[in-house]
C-alpha cells in the first residue's frame, strides 16, 4: 500500500488525460470476461475482509466482547489512537516543511537534500528502529513510537508535497502578491489549500503504516494492536483473542480511511487553460539560512544517518564472520525470487481491474478498484490470518505454498500496481489499437501489440513498487510461506530477536540496497513537471 | 532369523499379520518399537521447532551429514506451531515438532496427532524426562532462574520465592517476555502445583508489578543495562552470552530459587513425531539420533547450554548440574498450554 498513493498523487494528472472514457461512450459496455476477471480478482481481494467479518459472527458476541472490552484492548487502544494523533501531525509538519525548503527558498544545495529526504524510504521502518535501539538502548514507550514512526514516514508526505509545490501555478501567487498579501498571508489562503490533498494523501498512508507495523515497535516495546496480534498468534495460532484484536484493527482502518475521505471533501484545486508552465517562485533565506540548513542537516542525520551508520557500525564490528555463514546468498536469492513474482503476479492481477475502471468507468469499476484499496490498508498480519485460515480449512493444497505467498502480496499491495497501470492506460491512444483491429488483428493480439508496449514503462514502475513493499515484508510471509524459507526480512528479524545485532547487519544492508533504486524512480517520478 | 516350512496355517498367520500391519500403516500408529529400526531412513522432513535455531540447525546439519536425510526448518514459537499443528490435524506437511517447553507438545498429545516413539529411542531417555506414554521425549532441559543488577539490588533484597514477585514491593523492578513459550510454561508449573485461583491472583499482581519485554535476551540486556533491576529468564541466555562477548550479562548475576519453588522450575523440551508424517523412518531416527549421545554431546559441547537429558551425557561443566536445582517435581505431561494463555489472556498481560 505505502507508496501506491505517491505514485497516485504524481500520475493522477497522467489519469485525468482525454483518452481516459466517458460516460455514455460507445465502447461503455465491458467485455464480459474482462468484467468477470475483475469481479473474481476483486472477490479474491475482499477475502481478508469477509474472513474477519466472518470470524467474528461465529465467534458470537459473547465470546467476541468478552476479548474486545478488557483492559488490554483497552491499553492498546490507548497507544495506538496515542501513536497515529500524535505521530500524524508531526510527520505533515516535518514532511511540509522539509519540502518548502527544497523547493520554494533558494537554499544552496537543495537539490541534493530533495533527494537526501526520501532516502528514508529505502530503509525498513524495523530498520531504523534497529537504529536507534543501538544507538539508545532504553527506547521504549509512545514517545520512542512517535520518533520512529516520525522518522521513517515522513517522506510519505515530504514527496507528495514537493511534487505538488513544484507543479503550483505561479501566476495565482503573482495575482495574491499583486493584490497586497504578505509572505505568512501567502502561505496560509493561497499555497497551504492547495497542499491539501498531497497532506491529506500523504497523512493517510502514514495512518495506515502505523497501524500495521509490527517490527519497528516491537524492538522498542511500544505494544500496538498489530504488535498484540501477533503476541496472541504466538500464543495460540490464529486463536479467537488474535482474531478479536484483527476486527478492532480493521475497525481502527475502515475509520482512518473514512475520516481521510470525508477531511478530503469535494474541493479540487485546478487551473482553467493551461496556461504556460513555469518554475516556481523561490522565496531567498537571509538570515534564516543556517537554521534552514541546521533543519535540513539534523532531519537527514536522524532519519537515514542513523540506521545507515548503526548498520555500517555493526557490519564493521561483525567483521567477515557475519558474512560468512552461508545462508546470505541463499536467502538473497529467495527474496528476489519473492520480490519478482510477487511484482509479476500481482500486475497481472491488476491488469483487468485497471482495464475496466480506465476503459469502462462506472459504479462497478469504483467499487471492485475500492476493494483493492480497503484490502491493502488492512495489516499483513490480518491479510495473513485470513489466508492461513481459508487455506488451511477449504485450500490445503494451496497451505504453506509460495501460490498462497504471492497471493498475500497482491492483496497486500495491489493499488501499487493498479495507480501506475491506470494511469499508463489512459495515455494510450484508443484509436491505435482499434486501427490493428480494423486491420483484422485479432483483438488479444491487438492488445497486446499496442497497449501492452506502450504501457510497458508504467507497468514495471508499478511492479518495482510492488517489489519494494515484497522484500520489506515480514509477517505475512512469516506465516504463510513454504517451511525453510528464509527471506532477508526474516533472517534479519530472527536475528535481531536472538540480539545478535552484527548478525543481522548484512541482511539489513541487503534490504537497503535492493530498496534503493525503487525510492529513486519515486523520487525522479516526482520530480516530473508536468508540462500539459 | 530362522525360516521355516511355510504351511497353509502360517500363510493365514501371515496373511492376518500383513493385514494387521496395513491396517496400521494406513492408521499411521504402528505400535511402539516396531517401526523402522531396520528400514535406512531417508528422503527429508520437515521439522516444527520450537527450539532455538541455532541448537536444531546444528541437530539437523550432524544428522544430515550422517544419514543423508535432509532437513527443513519451520521456526516458529512452541504455543503458535503447537496450535497450528492441533489445526493442521491430519493435513499437517510436518514429521517432526521439536519444543522448548513441555506444554506445547502435550497439547498435540492430547489432539491424538503423535505416533508412538521408537522404542529404542525411549530407552535412551530416563523416565523422569519423558511422559509415561511414550508419545514424545525429553530432547533437553532448562532451568527457570532470577537474574539481577547487583548495583540495584543487594543480595538481602532477593526474593525467596518466585511467589514474592507479587508481592507490592515489586512493582516497577522485575521483567518477563510474558508472549514467548518459556515463561508461559513457567506459568504451567505454577498452575500445576500451585492451582488455578493462586495463579490466577498471581498474574494479576504480575500485571500491575512487571514490565514486559519480546524475548528472554532482551530482558538480560535490559537488566545489564540497569533499566530494569530484574528479571526472570532460563539461565542459558546468561550462560551463552557470558560464554560469547558478555556484553548483554556482565552486570548481572544470576540465582536459582530451589526449594521445590515454583520459580525452580525445570522445563523439559520435548520431540515428537507425527502420525501423518510421511517420512515416519527419518523422522524416528531423527529424534533417535538427538537423544543418542551424539545429539546430547552437542547441548554439551556446542553453545546452546541448555541441559542434555539423555544417553548420560553430563551438562557443560559451566553450568550447575541438574541434580543441585532441587526442582519441584512436576510430570511435563501434565502441563497445560491453554489454560495458562486464557489466564494470561484474561489477566490483561498477553
Amino acid at each position: 500500500m505505502s507508496t501506491s498513493r505517491i505514485a497516485g498523487t504524481v500520475d493522477a494528472t497522467a489519469a485525468a488525460s482525454p483518452n481516459r472514457a466517458r460516460r455514455g461512450d460507445v465502447r461503455s459496455r465491458a467485455p464480459k470476461r474482462l468484467m468477470a476477471a475483475a469481479v473474481i480478482i476483486s472477490a479474491l481481494s475482499s477475502v481478508p475482509l469477509i474472513y474477519v467479518a466472518v470470524t467474528a459472527i461465529v465467534t458470537g458476541w459473547p465470546t467476541l466482547s468478552a476479548l474486545i472490552f478488557r483492559n488490554r484492548v483497552g491499553e492498546l487502544l490507548v497507544n495506538t489512537a496515542g501513536l497515529v494523533i500524535i505521530t500524524v501531525p508531526l510527520t505533515a509538519v516535518v514532511g511540509l516543511a522539509a519540502a518548502l525548503l527544497v523547493e520554494r527558498t533558494t537554499l544552496p544545495g537543495a537539490r541534493v537534500f530533495a533527494l537526501l529526504l526520501a532516502a528514508p524510504l529505502a530503509i525498513p521502518a524495523f530498520v531504523h528502529s534497529y537504529g536507534w535501539v543501538t544507538v539508545i538502548p532504553s527506547l521504549h514507550g509512545l514517545g520512542s513510537g512517535v520518533l520512529i514512526g516520525t522518522l521513517a514516514y515522513f517522506p510519505l508526505v515530504y514527496l507528495p508535497c514537493a511534487a505538488a509545490l513544484r507543479r503550483l501555478d505561479p501566476a495565482l501567487e503573482e495575482a495574491a502578491s499583486g493584490l497586497g498579501l504578505r509572505p505568512t498571508a501567502m502561505f496560509l489562503r493561497v499555497i497551504f489549500p492547495q497542499l491539501r490533498l498531497p497532506l491529506l494523501g500523504g497523512s493517510l498512508l502514514i495512518a495506515l503504516h502505523l497501524l500495521a507495523e509490527y517490527g519497528a515497535f516491537a524492538l522498542i516495546r511500544f505494544d500496538t494492536f498489530t504488535t498484540a496480534i501477533i503476541d496472541q498468534y504466538r500464543s495460540t495460532f490464529n486463536g479467537p483473542a488474535a482474531n478479536a484484536l484483527a476486527s478492532v484493527l480493521v475497525f481502527c482502518c475502515l475509520f482512518v480511511l473514512v475520516t481521510e475521505s470525508g477531511a478530503r471533501g469535494r474541493a479540487r484545486f485546478a487551473r482553467v487553460g493551461a496556461g504556460a508552465s513555469r518554475p516556481v517562485i523561490r522565496r531567498r533565506l537571509r538570515r534564516s539560512t543556517p537554521a534552514a540548513y541546521g533543519y535540513l542537516v539534523v532531519l537527514v542525520l536522524l532519519s537515514t544517518g542513523v540506521p545507515l551508520i548503526t548498520v555500517v557500525r555493526w557490519l564493521t564490528a561483525g567483521g567477515a564472520r557475519v558474512w560468512g555463514d552461508g545462508q546470505i546468498v541463499a536467502s538473497l536469492a529467495q527474496t528476489l525470487g519473492y520480490g519478482l513474482t510477487g511484482a509479476a503476479i500481482t500486475t497481472v492481477l491488476a491488469l483487468p481491474v485497471a482495464l475496466l475502471a480506465v476503459r469502462y468507468p462506472g459504479r462497478l469499476a469504483r467499487i471492485l478498484e475500492s476493494v483493492g484499496y480497503i484490502t491493502s490498508s488492512l495489516p499483513g498480519i490480518v491479510t495473513a490470518l485470513a489466508l492461513v485460515t481459508v487455506s488451511i480449512r477449504y485450500l490445503q493444497p494451496l497451505y504453506q505454498s509460495s501460490i498462497l505467498v504471492a497471493v498475500a502480496y497482491a492483496l497486500m499491495f495491489l493499488p501499487r500496481a493498479l495507480v501506475s497501470l491506470s494511469a499508463g492506460l489512459a495515455q494510450v491512444p484508443l484509436g491505435l489499437e482499434e486501427a490493428a483491429r480494423s486491420l483484422g488483428i485479432h483483438p488479444t493480439v491487438a492488445f497486446i501489440r499496442v497497449t501492452l508496449r506502450f504501457i510497458a514503462p508504467t507497468t514495471l514502475a508499478g511492479g518495482a513498487l510492488v517489489f519494494l513493499g515484497v522484500i520489506n515484508e515480514l509477517t505475512a510471509t512469516l506465516l504463510l510461506a513454504p517451511s525453510g524459507t528464509r527471506t532477508l526480512a526474516i533472517q534479519f528479524w530472527s536475528r535481531v530477536n536472538e540480539i545478535d545485532y552484527a548478525g543481522a547487519a548484512p541482511y539489513a544492508m541487503l534490504m537497503i540496497v535492493l530498496s534503493l533504486p525503487v525510492t529513486y524512480l519515486l523520487f525522479s517520478r516526482s520530480r516530473l513537471v508536468e508540462t500539459r | 532369523m530362522t525360516f521355516r516350512k511355510i504351511t497353509g496355517r502360517n500363510l493365514t498367520a501371515i496373511g492376518a499379520t500383513a493385514i494387521v500391519v496395513l491396517l496400521a500403516g494406513c492408521s499411521s500408529a504402528p505400535a511402539p518399537g516396531s517401526s523402522s529400526s531396520s528400514a535406512k531412513p531417508s528422503g527429508e522432513i520437515t521439522v516444527y521447532n520450537g527450539q532455538h535455531e541455532s541448537l536444531t540447525q546444528a541437530w539437523a546439519d550432524e544428522f544430515t551429514k550422517e544419514s543423508s536425510v535432509k532437513v527443513i526448518l519451520r521456526n516458529g514459537e512452541d504455543p503458535e506451531l503447537g496450535n497450528q499443528l492441533v489445526q493442521e490435524a491430519s493435513a499437517s506437511p510436518a514429521d517432526v515438532f521439536l519444543t522448548e517447553n513441555s506444554p506445547a507438545i502435550s497439547l498435540v498429545e492430547r489432539a491424538k496427532l503423535l505416533a508412538p516413539i521408537d522404542a529404542a529411542t525411549l530407552a535412551q531417555v530416563p523416565a523422569g524426562y519423558r511422559p509415561k506414554s511414550g508419545d514424545w521425549t525429553g530432547i533437553a532441559a532448562r532451568s527457570t532462574v532470577f537474574v539481577y543488577n547487583p548495583a540495584m539490588l543487594s543480595a538481602a533484597q532477593l526474593p525467596t520465592s518466585l511467589l514474592d514477585l507479587a508481592n507490592p514491593s515489586w512493582k516497577g523492578k522485575w521483567a518477563a517476555s510474558p508472549s514467548g513459550a518459556d515463561f508461559q510454561a513457567i506459568v504451567s508449573a505454577l498452575l500445576e502445583l500451585k492451582g488455578k485461583a493462586a495463579t490466577e491472583s498471581w498474574l494479576s499482581a504480575m500485571k500491575q508489578n512487571f514490565v514486559a519485554y519480546k524475548g528472554n535476551s532482551t530482558v538480560m540486556k535490559a537488566v545489564n543495562a540497569g533499566e530494569i533491576p530484574s528479571g526472570v529468564i532460563y539461565h542459558y541466555y546468561w550462560f551463552g552470552d557470558q560464554a560469547g562477548t558478555g556484553e548483554n550479562s556482565k552486570n548481572t548475576k544470576m540465582m536459582y530459587f530451589k526449594n521445590a519453588d515454583p520459580g525452580a522450575f525445570v522445563s523439559v523440551s520435548g520431540g515428537g513425531v507425527l502420525k501423518t508424517s510421511k517420512n515416519p523412518v527419518a523422522a524416528q531416527a531423527f529424534l533417535k539420533f538427538i537423544t543418542a549421545k551424539q545429539g546430547q554431546l552437542i547441548l554439551q559441547t556446542g553453545n546452546s547450554f541448555e541441559y542434555p537429558v539423555a544417553s548420560d551425557v553430563a551438562a557443560n561443566p559451566a553450568l550447575v548440574p541438574l541434580t543441585e536445582l532441587n526442582a519441584p517435581s512436576i510430570d511435563p505431561s501434565t502441563l497445560n498450554s491453554t489454560t495458562v494463555t486464557d489466564l494470561m489472556t484474561r489477566a490483561g498481560i498477553i
